[in-house]
């Protein structure tokens, strides 16, 4: 599997902005954040988790080296300052000695020793131990596999204040890689004293802002200020309360109610009523994810989908400004790339098809179609798709294939399967068309581009092109302008039409005005309590 | 009376057993796993997790491991999605919160249904019977999951009485909302079904007999026909409790209150294999047990029955 694509998760944040400038407002005398949480995450052990729910508290919970500031750039964590000694293959990181566990002991280097190695022992079974491996770190791999003891990891303390990194190959980012949850710092004495539940709020000793005050499954936590953080002066907000709301209509009676100060996930549809009614609440983010069909072009699919005029009659015969403004109505934007247009240093190429109107993509679609031997005068095209539950899966399935049935006289069966059957199906290439979404792992074009290269893991259409393959190897080397490879993969790919590209995400919350300090324009939706304020009346 | 129950805890083993192993058997064939998702893991960190959790040993062993810890500690497993939390964790949790309300849910239900069923059978077909069978039926259409939403609107929003949510250790400004939206529906069903076999009670034979020989209508009511006509209500409320309080996926996924309900569908679909057992043998002792305590509530009831 090609590593890059897990890099970044977090290299990515460098573009946020803060909003708000704090010396402008009055503080509010009251410090309490309550915000919504749609589910509750599996676990706040930073190398167990595996979620993006998840790291959002424990990302207030403890601190790595480096952490990001508002902006959503990399600032010194634990860590106050690093260096790398031989061209990115050693790194040195310098601790800071004020740094302290929720119980008075210092942080030290041997409590990341300890940690990372705890992430690679097979013991453990983290699912992220693939991370150290990304990262390059001396012997990950081998230890994962149960070929080497833990104790074998590249990473070593040089005294209590120095931690000095061994990798495999040069890894240029690695520092901004320890920002996440699964190269955070743990208490060793805590973890050998209560096993698995060292994670309850009454056992738990972190490191970071905040430490967990209590934590009832499947309904809320709550975490409060650590007086011991070293930064804690800086530290506004007192309590965050995170609490779960499953259904997006409850929870949202419940916001306009006053009971949280932030919501995450609106219902369906509801955006632009939203947009009209609360406009200083209601924001609508780009989030880096596509929505796609995937085409199976391996045996088991139809053999039509092979010809390349029926992928391109399929994918212009959608009219996916209909599926935005009146299936979807939340911000979401149309898609003719795979690569989301809002990606990070992404140079948008000038799609052929993107530039009609729908009315030319109708007419061209219907011309490909008939030349393929398909269409109302044609054989008979009959496609399987198939999509998991969900109630906004189901519409836009109604729609394009209606959309293709109307125009293009094809006949498809939609198969609606629950989420691990589906991805039964989907990695098997059992269907003709799936629905699908990706979303990018770091803010770079090749999170996407990865995906349809041809040895890829999770090209479940199994599309292949030479040349897309070797761009995006040789953009991986630098070989190439990378950005330059991106723009053309991303051109043979709407030539080749080896999936279609359908919408690019947005996000959509809200939050009370008073509430200041969130990262607006941050496409992975990272966001730290410690930069929060409330704003007074 | 004795050796019944006996009978009956003997049955109830070998039933148990059944249900442990298809559950087991059915949970496993299932497509996908625990540990499958949109981004697969590579294969050594697979193997990793399967070790851990004693997915890569053959079937048979896996089961004969469950039933051995099941027996010999009580300990129903780990959860494989919540991965610092045991199953036991997960059930003395969630289940005190169901129980309590769905205990309250159960108490309201019968103590509005059965009344309103009884009046509207004595005073058949008068303005009283149509608004019982008015009210049943309504609220036997307004499904609990629309209910809920409705009344978060209602008192939450408009009247702001009560919290949207939640729990808080079963404060009962917590509780009424969940109460509420889990007890109307049965409230109708046993209403309706109180109103039907009372009606029935009240034209046969006995009941003509113990009018004619001037026994007043309330004592004629309460000491001699609502006690037949309660068989076939009691058959229907030994479920209905254990569904109760073994709660109600809407109820916990509209209110947040973090009750056993939501678990068990959630770890159908997230394939937490340990959950979905852990739940499913706590539903079925219940159920075993309480349709038991029917059985013998049935003897006492009706002294023609005998076990």
């Amino acid at each position: 599997m090609p590593k890059l694509r897990y890099f970044g998760l977090v290299i990515a944040a460098t573009a946020v902005l803060g909003c708000g400038s704090m010396a402008a407002d009055h503080l509010d005398e009251n410090q309490e954040f309550t915000y919504r949480l749609p589910d509750q995450f599996p676990s706040l052990d930073p190398q167990l988790n595996e979620d993006s729910a998840g790291f959002s508290v424990i990302r207030d919970l403890f601190e790595g080296l480096t952490t990001q500031d508002e902006n959503g750039d990399l600032t010194p964590g634990v860590a106050t300052d690093w260096s790398s000694v031989d061209g990115n293959r050693t790194w040195i990181f310098n601790l800071r000695k004020d740094a302290k566990w929720s119980n008075g002991d210092s942080v030290t280097a041997h409590d990341f020793v300890y940690a990372w190695r705890r992430a690679v022992d097979p013991e453990t079974a983290s699912s992220y131990s693939w991370y150290l491996e990304v990262g390059q770190i001396k012997n990950a791999g081998e230890i994962i596999a149960g070929d080497m003891p833990p104790d074998q990891l590249g990473v070593s303390a040089l005294g209590d204040y120095r931690l000095q990194v061994q990798l495999s190959a040069p890894v240029p980012f690695f520092p901004s890689m320890t920002t996440y949850a699964t190269l955070m710092p743990v208490h060793q004495a805590t973890i050998e004293r209560f096993g698995d539940e060292w994670t309850r709020p009454s056992h738990m000793v972190s490191n970071g802002a905040y430490v967990l005050q209590d934590l009832v499954l499947a309904e809320y936590h709550s975490r409060i200020k650590n007086p011991l953080y070293w930064d804690a002066d800086n530290v506004i907000i007192e309590k965050v309360t995170g609490i779960i709301v499953n259904d997006d209509n409850t929870a949202l009676t419940r916001y306009l109610a006053g009971e949280f100060d932030h919501l995450d996930g609106l219902p369906a549809g509801q955006y632009p009523n939203l947009k009209d009614k609360y406009p200083d609440q209601t924001f609508s983010m780009p989030l880096l994810c596509t929505y796609y069909y995937v085409i199976n072009q391996s045996e088991s699919g139809n053999p039509a989908l092979d010809d390349v005029r029926v992928r391109q009659a399929l994918s212009y015969a959608i009219d996916r400004d209909v599926i935005v403004n009146q299936v979807l109505k939340g911000g979401q934007r149309g898609a003719y790339s795979f690569t989301h247009w809002a990606t990070s240093g992404f140079d948008m190429p000038d799609i052929g098809y993107a530039t009609l109107s729908q009315a030319e993509r109708d007419a061209k679609a219907k011309e490909l179609i008939v030349e393929a031997g398909f269409g109302s005068d044609g054989d008979a095209l009959e496609l399987r798709l198939i999509y998991n539950t969900s109630e906004s899966h189901k519409a836009i399935a109604n729609v394009i294939s209606q959309m293709w049935k109307e125009k293009l006289a094809v006949r498809v069966t939609l198969e609606n399967f629950e989420w691990k059957t589906f991805l039964d199906k989907a990695s098997n290439q059992d269907f003709d068309i799936a629905r699908s979404g990706w979303c990018g792992d770091y803010n770079e074009a090749s999170t996407f581009l990865q995906l349809v290269t041809s040895d890829n893991d999770f090209n479940d259409g199994k599309f292949t092109n030479a040349r897309i393959d070797e761009l995006m190897a040789k953009s991986a080397t630098s070989e190439i302008d990378p950005q330059k490879a991106y723009s053309e993969v991303e051109l043979i790919l709407a030539d080749e039409m080896g999936l279609i590209p359908i919408y690019h995400y947005s996000q959509v919350f809200m939050k009370v005005p008073a509430l200041k300090g969130w990262p607006l324009n941050n496409v992975e939706n990272n966001w730290y309590s410690k930069n929060l304020y409330m704003a007074a009346p | 009376m004795f050796q019944f129950i006996l009978r009956r805890l003997l049955i109830a083993l070998p039933t148990l057993f059944i249900l442990i192993a298809a559950t087991f058997l059915l949970m496993h064939l299932a497509p996908g796993g625990p540990f499958t998702t949109e981004k697969p893991l590579p294969d050594e960190v697979m193997a990793n997790l399967e070790a851990k959790y004693g997915l890569d040993e053959p079937l048979a062993r896996q089961f004969g491991t469950y039933l051995f810890d099941l027996v010999t500690d009580f300990d129903f497993g780990p959860s494989f999605v919540f991965k610092d939390l045991s199953v036991r964790d997960i059930i003395l949790q969630g289940f005190p919160v169901t129980l309590t309300y769905g205990f309250w849910a159960f108490i309201v239900a019968i103590s509005v249904g059965i009344p309103l069923g009884v009046a509207a059978a004595v005073h058949q077909n008068s303005w009283l019977d149509y608004l019982a069978v008015g009210v049943s039926i309504g609220a036997q259409v307004l499904p609990n999951f629309v209910m809920a939403p409705i009344l978060v609107m209602i008192f939450t929003l408009w009247l702001g009485w009560l919290p949207g949510g939640g729990w808080q250790g079963g404060q009962i400004e917590y509780v009424i909302m969940p109460v509420i939206a889990l007890s109307t529906s049965f409230m109708a069903s046993v209403a309706r079904m109180t109103r039907s076999s009372m009606l029935e009670i009240l034209h046969s034979n006995f009941i003509r007999t113990a009018r004619a020989k001037g026994l007043n209508g309330t004592s004629v009511i309460w000491r001699h026909a609502l006690k037949p006509a309660m068989l076939p209500v009691i058959s229907f409320l030994g479920p209905v409790f254990v569904a109760m309080i073994t709660g109600s996926m809407i109820i916990d996924y509209y209110f947040g209150t973090g009750g056993i309900g939501q678990f068990f569908t959630n770890a159908a679909l997230s394939r937490d294999y340990g959950v979905m057992m852990g739940v499913t043998i706590l539903v079925g002792t219940l159920t075993i047990l309480f349709t038991t305590v029917v059985d013998i509530l049935y003897a006492w009831i009706d002294p023609r029955i005998r076990y």
